[in-house]
């Protein structure tokens, strides 16, 4: 056991906590992580590494490490994540990545969530800088939100300095209480800003529940915090970074500021036996630390000339140090036994090898936003290099020099060795032989050379290996670091779970989902549904041992031969107000809609600026200056908002207004010809004879007092009735449909049924027999184009000598000559067929099928398709290739059901 | 995430905003009038400037007003927002 009395502010020793890790069981206590915990039983090893499988420990203490990844397996499998930064519970089961990690197969049942926030200041990082900060703010009154990752405030102090005159554990205490007496601030630990975005926009990760042993089941696991600051105030401190040497990724490697913070948080002695190779001033204080714990510890440091004060201490402590000595590679299988040192390579055993190669200010949130950073030659690192808006860094992370640097560092890379032993990435298994082939092929950039090398892509972002990497290759190409351009940090700054970023934006509650009134009716009915944009609509109501080819078949029949119904109401539904509101669908349909009389319906096909169809849909006039109109149901909000951009932008000032009236009424499509014996008996009192009623007009009535609006629309070519009502009356005017239409046997239908009945017809559906480049002409409705009006939106375009091309595609049916191959939606239809073969590749095309279907009617597949000069070939017989077979097809006119138009009537 | 000031809601996110194009390209007085390049160069041709770009977007999710904005192609910031203007409908 390396735990060492008298240290270890971090955990509770009071109480003991059991994990496994490798199928082995572990002792630690609350306030340990998975690392403190390996290294209390001095196990360094962990998995092997990603290309090379080479033996892997680790390497920090927190989120830094590049190398000492888990696969957590108990209490829920959870892949990649690190060592350093899991906090240990009862019964925890881990074990070391072995170049890969493992997704959960069973569903997650943790909740996530998110937080959304407003604050005048967000201080991230509650090191002491941050907890100056949020003070300070706290102080003149701000709203103030600090967040930092750590389970526990006060950064990287190790509470051996002092603050403000007390000893910085005291000092950080006595802040975080105060700050909890102001009633603006909101202090959170555990949370990660991992993304910063513009304008003051944060994204932070909270863990909630897994360092407890029994979070409440109602609390969220992981919570995104959603956080818009007036200012921003970065305080994310400063990353120690290693320099390379060969078989620097060797178990038993560790920074020496994380041997350091191991052992004051955790009361962990990463090693008995230490070598401590470093290249500034901050290591001594780690050597003489672990020295203090009881650890034999020497000091080389690569500078030619040592700090005589940092010295002196360490000769008082028996620590020799020795200058312009470094470290050249290391020895040892599971676990380093020795490092190879100075110039004549002689070996020092060890346990421990401690690196300080100098710190990264963690400038990540600030380069997120776009902020610019500069080089610092002296210290070798990035640092803020200019000001953002609202933004402020402040302490490490500012590039700020620690006051208690006695001599400037050297700045050092790499020492010498042999290339492909020195990995730079731990967590890529990258070495500068990587980044020397990233040069050879020519990289100068650095986002070049991550690319090239992945190096900074792992778990980690680089957080110790970017700048490590931005120095060989300014090496290498024996240009300045500060002329290769500077690598650009994203989010986010630590891994986050698809899982948190869904929140509760899982299943069902990923999209909203749409129903009618009388979904429940569907329901019973046994419908089977389909989505249909966000509408869940009834395709079809099989009956028990029906598959959806006989339930439609049965239902085709049913409303052709009798009487079926429709929810229609997912059809979009604009009210359209205003004495000008026929100006406005004269412009934006391509037929006439002012001469319209009240009272009557009209089929009208809107295009865009390119003269082709964008949607179509009836429009029923119900005033001089109001009309309602129908949209299709996947594309009501796009016809709304094309609409509201004409009377917004193009035409302002318009007298018109639009609301969508949608979900308001609902809509029964009563069809067949049967369809007036039903609707007369429910309303008695209306005139449903086609002499009084006709085709193409609606009128008001009541039903029980509540209003009603019968229209006589058909979607089917059948005598139909549409009857509206408003929602909350829907289901008692379903179920007295139905129960009037018993004794016709009245069938409910759904969208199958209602597709194939309108292909027989020959009715497009907008976005599926069409496709943007498809014209009104093309699809036959050249009747719907006006021909008095000077102009409509499309007009001009249909002048256009493309649009009288005889080749253009048109809408026409397809007739299997088989009579009983169903040609696949989307097949491609070819012409010249030698002899049922192929002509050779690029095999012509002629067009596609737009439509398939079986029909009831004619007893026989059907499709429709677009085909080049398709009206001209009528009778043709083309071929469609179907898996390994051509299947023969003859062209027809796109009307295969009652071409004249005789049972519209009844 | 940019805030975007809607002229009649004030600052609110981008995702409640959809971009409607460049501004600066009316609907033509008299479409008839144009010959077929005029006409393509209105359907299809659209300013692409780098600098400040005037464009209409609309407040989709929120009081589903369109405006006209000013936006900075390099750097993304809006300039400017401002209400359309009521015009006498032709
Ligand atoms: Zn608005």
């Amino acid at each position: 056991m390396s735990r060492v009395d008298g240290y270890g502010w971090a955990i509770d020793r009071s109480r003991t906590v059991s994990v496994t890790v490798n199928g082995r069981a572990y002792t630690g206590h609350p306030g340990d992580t998975l690392a403190s915990v390996l290294f209390a039983h001095d196990v360094v090893a962990l998995g092997t590494s990603v290309k090379y499988r080479r033996p892997r420990g680790i390497a920090g203490s927190w989120t830094e490490d590049p190398t000492g990844l888990v696969q957590i397996e108990e209490p829920f499998p959870e892949p990649m994540l690190q060592a350093t930064a899991v906090e240990i519970t009862d019964g925890l089961v881990a074990r070391g990545v072995n170049g890969q990690g493992r997704l959960a197969q069973v569903p997650d049942h943790a909740r996530y969530d998110r937080l959304h926030t407003h604050c005048d200041v967000l201080v991230v990082g509650a090191g002491p800088a941050g907890l100056l900060a949020a003070r300070d703010a706290a102080r003149a009154g701000a709203d103030v939100v600090l967040v930092d990752d750590r389970p526990t405030p006060g950064g990287a102090l190790t509470g051996t300095e002092r603050i403000e005159g007390r000893p910085a554990r005291e000092f950080v205490a006595d802040t975080v209480a105060e700050l909890a007496t102001h009633p603006g601030v909101t202090h959170r630990q555990r949370t990660t800003a991992f993304g910063h975005y513009d304008d003051g926009f944060v994204l932070a990760l909270e863990r909630r529940t897994d360092h407890l042993r029994d979070a409440p089941t109602t609390r969220s696991r992981q919570r995104v915090h959603r956080i818009r600051a007036a200012r921003i105030v970065i305080a994310t401190g400063a990353i120690e970074r290693p320099f390379v040497f060969d078989d620097d990724d060797r178990p038993g490697i560790l920074l020496a500021s994380a041997a350091r913070d191991l052992l004051h948080r955790h009361g962990v002695l990463a090693g008995h036996d230490v070598v401590v190779a470093t290249t500034d001033d901050s290591a001594y204080a780690a050597a003489l630390d672990l020295a203090g714990a009881g650890a034999r510890v020497r000091v080389l440091d690569a500078r030619a000339a040592v700090p005589t004060t940092w010295a002196a201490r360490c000769a008082d402590a028996g620590v020799p140090v020795e200058a312009g000595t470094t470290v050249h590679g290391t020895r040892g299988t599971e676990r380093i036994t020795a490092v190879v040192v100075g110039d004549d390579r002689a070996e020092v055993p060890c346990d421990l090898l401690l690196v300080s190669g100098g710190r990264n200010p963690a400038v990540h949130l600030f380069s997120h936003v776009g902020g610019p950073l500069a080089y610092d030659e002296a210290r070798g690192a990035f640092v803020p290099g200019g000001e953002l808006d609202g933004v402020e860094v402040v302490g490490a992370a500012s590039g700020a020099v620690d006051p208690l640097e006695e001599m400037p560092p050297l700045v050092l890379w790499r020492t010498d060795g042999d290339p492909a032993r020195q990995f730079v990435d731990l967590a890529r298994d990258a070495t500068v032989a990587d980044v020397a082939r990233a040069v050879g092929a020519g990289m100068t950039h650095l986002e070049h050379v991550k690319r090239y090398t992945t190096i900074g892509t792992g778990h980690d972002q680089g957080k110790t290996s970017g700048m490590l990497a931005a120095g060989i290759t300014a090496e290498l190409l024996g240009r300045p670091v500060a002329g290769l351009g500077t690598t650009t940090f994203r989010p986010p700054y630590t891994p986050v779970a698809f899982a948190a970023l869904a929140g509760r934006a899982r299943g069902e509650l990923f999209d909203p989902v749409r129903t009618t009134a009388i979904h429940d009716r569907h329901v019973r009915l046994g419908a089977e549904f389909e989505d249909v944009g966000q509408w869940r609509r009834p395709r079809h109501y099989p009956r028990p041992g029906e598959d959806m080819t006989a339930a439609v078949l049965r239902e085709c029949a049913a409303v052709r031969g009798g009487v079926g119904i429709l929810d229609g109401s997912t059809l979009g539904k604009i009210d359209v107000q205003g004495p000008d509101a026929e100006v406005l669908l004269d412009q934006l349909y391509t037929n006439l809609m002012s001469t319209l009389k009240v009272g009557r319906v009209r089929y009208g096909v809107m295009c865009g600026h390119d003269g082709m169809v964008v949607d179509d849909g009836t429009v029923l006039r119900l005033a001089p200056d109001r009309y309602l109109i129908t949209t299709t149901t996947g594309n009501a909000a796009a016809v709304l908002d094309r609409m509201e951009e004409w009377i917004q932008t193009e035409w302002p000032g318009l007298r018109v207004r639009l609301t969508s009236v949608t979900d308001h009424w609902s809509v029964f499509a009563v069809v067949g010809p049967r369809s007036r014996a039903v609707v007369g008996r429910v309303f008695p009192d209306v005139d449903v004879s086609n002499e009084a009623f006709g085709f193409m007009t609606w009128l008001d009535t009541t039903l029980d007092g509540v209003p009603v609006r019968l229209a006589r629309i058909s979607f089917s070519g059948e005598l139909a009735y549409e009857v509206s009502v408003a929602s909350e009356y829907a289901p008692a005017l379903w179920d007295r449909l139905l129960a009037a239409g018993a004794p016709e046997g009245i069938t409910p239908y759904g969208t199958e049924t209602m597709h194939v009945l309108r292909a027989e017809k020959g009715y497009p559906i907008i976005g599926q027999d069409t496709d943007g480049t498809v014209s009104p002409h093309d699809l036959g409705l050249g009747w719907a184009v006006s021909k008095k009006k000077t102009d409509f939106v499309g007009k001009r375009s249909f002048a256009r000598p493309a649009n009288h091309d005889a080749a253009r595609k048109q809408l026409v049916s397809l007739l299997p000559t088989d009579a009983t191959t169903k040609l696949p939606e989307g097949s491609q239809i070819v012409s010249f067929c030698d002899a049922g073969a192929l002509p050779p590749p690029p095999v012509p095309m002629l067009g596609h099928v737009t439509s398939s279907y079986h029909s009831a009617e004619l007893g026989r597949p059907f499709a429709l398709a677009l085909v080049r000069a398709g009206r001209e070939r009528v009778g043709e017989v083309v071929h469609v290739p179907v898996g390994t077979t051509l299947v023969p097809a003859r062209i027809g006119g796109s009307v295969l059901v009652d071409p004249e138009g005789a049972r519209r009537d009844g | 995430m940019q805030l975007i000031t809607c002229p009649w809601c004030g600052p609110r996110e981008e995702t409640e905003f959809h971009y409607g194009g460049a501004a600066t390209v009316p609907y033509p007085a008299d479409p008839a009038a144009l010959g077929d390049d005029a006409w393509a160069r209105f359907v299809f041709v659209r300013p692409n400037p780098k600098g400040p770009a005037t464009e209409q977007w609309s407040h989709a999710a929120g009081c589903r007003r369109w405006f006209t904005a000013v936006r900075d192609t390099r750097t993304h910031r809006f300039l400017a927002t401002v209400d359309i203007q009521p015009e006498v409908p032709r």
